[in-house]
């Protein structure tokens, strides 16, 4: 609080401040060696003002009494530099005040409770398992842990204290031809980063995996080479969830609709607003897209956001259309005269993140979900319904545009499916495809007991660059008619 | 920190050590940024961090602890826990005796120019762009990043490296009012006053005006005039994958069919040469490496022909090999041309500001995707004609040096798709023939 009252007694018309200690362990290791091990701390504060409608932002590791007032003061001094250039001044929604809240992300076994050895007596094991398959060369296997103990108060009264947990065990098997021609990986892309502890780990069996992951990266030598053109795409939640990421999550981002990331991330074509909230069809009638951070074990969940937000589900695509965008507290009015329009109240969806004590806060996606359809239909009957497609396993390469509309994605494993049967792999696949004319063309969709939890752990945004960690959820669907490409160049 | 402030915090930690062998790293430094957006400041930031990295080794068993708490007790216990980690690893077949006292060139890359800008003279620098960009009715985005900080390496062998650097980068992107254009231009240095915003910032004008309206033209092979922005985003991931292990291993680009590694071969046109200096004016970087490595001028590519892998100190005692650590600098070869020339030259061709969103797609040949961003132009008959839509390519840069029509002078570019300073690079502008395009974008 003594943050807050330096600044308020500096002239700050809002101020907040972060305090938070992040450890972070991670072991990382290939075939039968411990290549790295750490584990981390870094502890300190920050505080963000609001200075006649502009923010200001300092940070320090130092925290002691007159270094909290200094910093507080330096943000204030900043928030007045940065005024000079002002041309529409912040306000911020409403939030109610929580003055004393408590959060902890559902973990049963703390990962930093577990011995070094255990965890690194597994991944060697599963390294072992792995090079026991004919064929396979190389293993690289790794687990990451975080803990966040974060403090938030602001200059209404909020106060909060969370700690959140992540954790991420990958795999990655490479295979290499005999006369070195060609060298294949698979990457372990069914086992999601997630936000819980070390129980994530262990569900992850990452041994009895290992076998299975270097089969198949010894298969794709052999794979047959995708022939380019249209396919009926089948694809995973472990690979739909980075397409949802990259062509719904993102375009939705209201900071990137109004130009503020137009530098690095860039805009959106789901602009502008006006045009699109209420009108702008996205996909098919049974498409329905979700923001929330309250998924149990996603990577998005938190009690309260980095302004002491509580955040709310809300559908950012309802039956098809463009129904809402991710806010924080400034942004949530630039909607109002739409909220207005649906009878909702004006205000945040909770959507402030910063990674660090270190990092000004901003606008973050929270967890984008895909709702499964209302047939329970499951990944064996989009096989079958399908008479000439590929089935697409994991993700791979990505790259999309700086609006968001062109997009090219590959995979970890690609199938052909031949009269409703899957008939054999291929390898050097990638599809390229328009956003609103790939999302148009699902026509199947999964459903509940088929959907699944895909994360994404170093999702990039903002200058300087901040990495977000998200979940999104999806059943598989199918795609009609897509691009699909050959990657694979010689010259 | 200064150097005396790192010897004895480095001194102070060894002091608690009971390793066989014990190594310090310290970074120490402030970062300042403003970011504008929609002609005004959007956020600011300023942090000042020291970090202590313990690395400790006993029989063959090592871990390292990080922490930002610099007080005897945190770090006598990050100094306990690292050494605790490391009897819990196994015993590492791979490891290597830290090194003892080394000899090390001093750097250049300190600017008291950037290490003395605060918020104000970010704010008016920002403002040099922003004003004029809304007195010509456009709306500029950007981002002013600066860095001034210290490394110290120190180890219970009696080594001790120490180096401070500045960096900075601006970059901006300017839109038109309807989104029917974009134009960016981006500079990075250690030294502020080498960058002129005002220019930086016209400059970006210039190219949004330009670009407004864009057609669509076929995705195809065409002739391509790269900016040397455009160039540096691509010519890092030739270098990025110069590893001698992954080579030897049969997992790169660089690997022999057979067996091996692609050095002595000729890989690229006979007119490029890469190599990293630390000392090069035009692109400083650390003169050591994270192990204490003293770092020197290396050529990667000489003449088209590989010179140099990286080897870490281990595969090049297994390989009887010289170590040779990666650097965080890249200078490509150019010509005489200048843009102007490598444009009036091209009787039909595309011209490419610079590139977004490149992933790796086959790491058999650095095959990589991305797309046109920000100024994409067509050329016909000497001549810029018109502004048209972006296209996405699926290429390798080894390809595209394997297809050089034209070099013009090399420069320093903001080449870090993120607008940070990045790795320093210096690039030419080039004129290529056959760059695949493989798709149309709709995005501005």
């Amino acid at each position: 609080m003594l943050a807050v009252d330096a600044a308020r007694s500096a002239g700050a018309e809002y101020a907040d401040v972060r305090i938070s200690r992040n450890r972070v362990q991670s072991i990382s290791t290939r075939e039968r060696r411990v290549q790295g091990l750490s584990d981390n701390e870094t502890f300190g504060f920050g505080v963000r003002t609001l200075v006649g409608g502009a923010w200001g932002f300092a940070a320090s590791s130092d925290l002691t009494r007159d270094e909290v007032a200094r910093i507080a003061r330096q943000s204030v001094a900043q928030a007045k530099a940065n005024r000079a250039s002002l041309v529409k001044p912040v306000v911020l929604a409403p939030a109610p005040v929580t003055k004393d809240g408590t959060w902890r992300s559902p973990v049963k076994t703390d990962p930093f409770d577990i011995a070094i050895e255990d965890k690194v007596a597994l991944l060697l094991a599963a390294n072992e398992a792995a090079l026991k398959v004919q064929g396979s060369r190389f293993v690289n296997s790794a687990m990451f842990f975080l803990r966040e103990e974060k403090t938030y108060a602001n200059s209404e009264g909020s106060f909060t204290v969370q700690t959140i947990y992540r954790a991420s065990p990958t795999m990655t098997v490479t295979a290499v031809s005999p006369d070195f021609s060609d060298f294949q990986s698979r990457q372990s892309t069914d086992i999601a980063p997630m936000g819980r502890g070390y129980e994530h780990v262990v569900d992850a069996k990452l041994v009895e995996n290992a076998p299975r992951w270097a089969e198949e990266a010894v298969q794709k030598l052999s794979a047959k080479p995708v022939e380019v053109g249209r396919y009926d795409l089948v694809l995973d939640p472990t690979h739909l969830g980075l397409t949802i990421h990259e062509s719904i999550a993102h375009p939705t981002e209201l900071d990137r609709v109004y130009g503020y990331e137009a530098n690095y991330a860039g805009t959106s074509f789901v602009s502008p607003p006006e045009e699109r909230l209420g009108k702008f069809r996205y996909g098919p009638e049974f498409m329905n897209i979700q923001g929330d951070r309250m998924q149990d074990g996603s990577l998005g969940a938190v009690g309260w956001d980095d302004e002491g937000v509580q955040p709310e589900t809300f559908l950012i695509i309802k039956n098809g259309i463009v129904n809402d965008y991710q806010t924080t507290r400034e942004q949530a009015n630039w909607l109002d005269w739409w909220y207005k329009q649906q009878g909702k109240p004006t205000r945040s969806h909770g959507c402030s993140y910063a990674q660090s004590w270190a990092d000004v806060q901003f606008q973050r996606m929270p967890n984008v979900s895909l709702l499964p359809g209302e047939k329970n239909l499951k990944w064996d009957d989009l096989i079958a319904a399908t008479d000439r497609g590929i089935a697409i396993i994991g993700d791979g390469s990505f790259s999309i545009d700086q609006q968001r509309y062109n997009a090219q994605f590959g995979g970890q494993l690609f199938y052909e499916i031949k009269g409703g049967k899957i008939t054999g792999m291929l390898k050097d696949v990638a599809y390229q495809m328009r956003t609103p004319e790939f999302w148009n063309a699902m026509d199947m969709i999964g459903g509940k007991d088929s959907y699944w939890l895909w994360g994404a752990f170093g999702d990039a945004k903002g200058q300087p660059t901040q990495a977000n960690a998200v979940s999104h959820g999806c059943p598989p669907t199918r795609h009609r008619g897509i691009n699909v490409i050959n990657t694979g160049r010689k010259a | 920190m200064g150097r005396e402030e790192c010897e004895a915090l480095a001194k102070r930690a060894l002091s608690f050590a009971t390793a066989d062998e014990t190594r310090i790293t310290i970074n120490s430094g402030g970062r300042g940024n403003t970011r504008f957006a929609v002609n005004q400041i959007s956020t600011a930031g300023d942090n000042y961090d020291a970090t202590v990295a313990v690395r400790s080794t006993t029989a063959k068993r090592s871990a390292v602890v990080n922490t930002n708490k610099l007080d005897d007790a945190s770090l006598k216990a990050a100094v306990q826990l690292a050494e605790r980690l490391a009897k819990l690893s196994p015993e590492d077949p791979e490891a290597m005796p830290e090194l003892g006292p080394q000899a090390y060139v001093e750097g250049n890359g300190w600017s008291e120019a950037t290490a003395s800008l605060d918020p104000g003279a970010r704010a008016n620098a920002a403002r040099s762009i922003t004003e004029p960009s809304r007195a010509a009715g456009f709306v500029s985005t950007g981002y002013l990043e600066t860095q001034a900080g210290a490394t110290a390496i120190a180890n219970s062998k009696g080594l001790f490296a120490y180096s401070k650097q500045t960096a900075l980068s601006l970059t901006t992107t300017v839109r038109t009012q309807d989104g029917t254009g974009s134009g960016w231009a981006g500079g990075t240095s250690h030294d502020f006053t080498t960058l002129d915003p005002k220019d930086l910032g016209a400059r970006a004008i210039d190219k949004a005006k330009r670009s407004v309206n864009p057609v669509a033209i076929e995705p195809g092979r065409y002739t391509t005039i790269l900016e040397p922005t455009a160039v540096g985003n691509l010519i890092q991931f030739i270098t990025n994958a110069m590893n001698a292990r992954n080579a030897d291993e049969g997992r790169s680009f660089f690997s022999k069919a057979g067996g091996g590694n692609k050095i002595g071969m000729k890989v690229v046109d006979e007119r490029i040469t890469i190599s990293s200096d630390p000392l090069d004016p035009e692109a400083y970087a650390n003169t050591f490496a994270n192990d204490g490595q003293p770092i020197s001028k290396t050529t990667w590519i000489e003449n088209g022909v590989v010179k140099n892998l990286s080897y870490d100190r281990y595969w090049a005692q297994k390989q009887g090999k010289t170590p040779v650590p990666t650097s965080g600098t890249v200078r490509m070869s150019g010509g005489t041309a200048t843009l102007d020339d490598l444009i009036a030259s091209t009787d039909r061709g595309i011209l490419v500001t610079r590139f977004w969103y490149l992933r790796p797609v086959d790491p058999r040949t650095i095959l990589y995707t991305g797309l046109t961003r920000d100024g994409t132009f067509l050329i016909e008959r000497g001549k810029i004609t018109k502004a048209i839509k972006n296209f996405r390519f699926n290429e390798s840069p080894i390809f595209m040096l394997n297809n050089i029509d034209a070099m013009g002078r090399a420069v320093r570019v903001s080449a870090s798709e993120a607008g940070g300073p990045g790795l320093a690079i210096v690039v030419p502008p080039i004129k290529v023939r056959d760059f695949n395009f493989t798709s149309l974008s709709d995005a501005v």
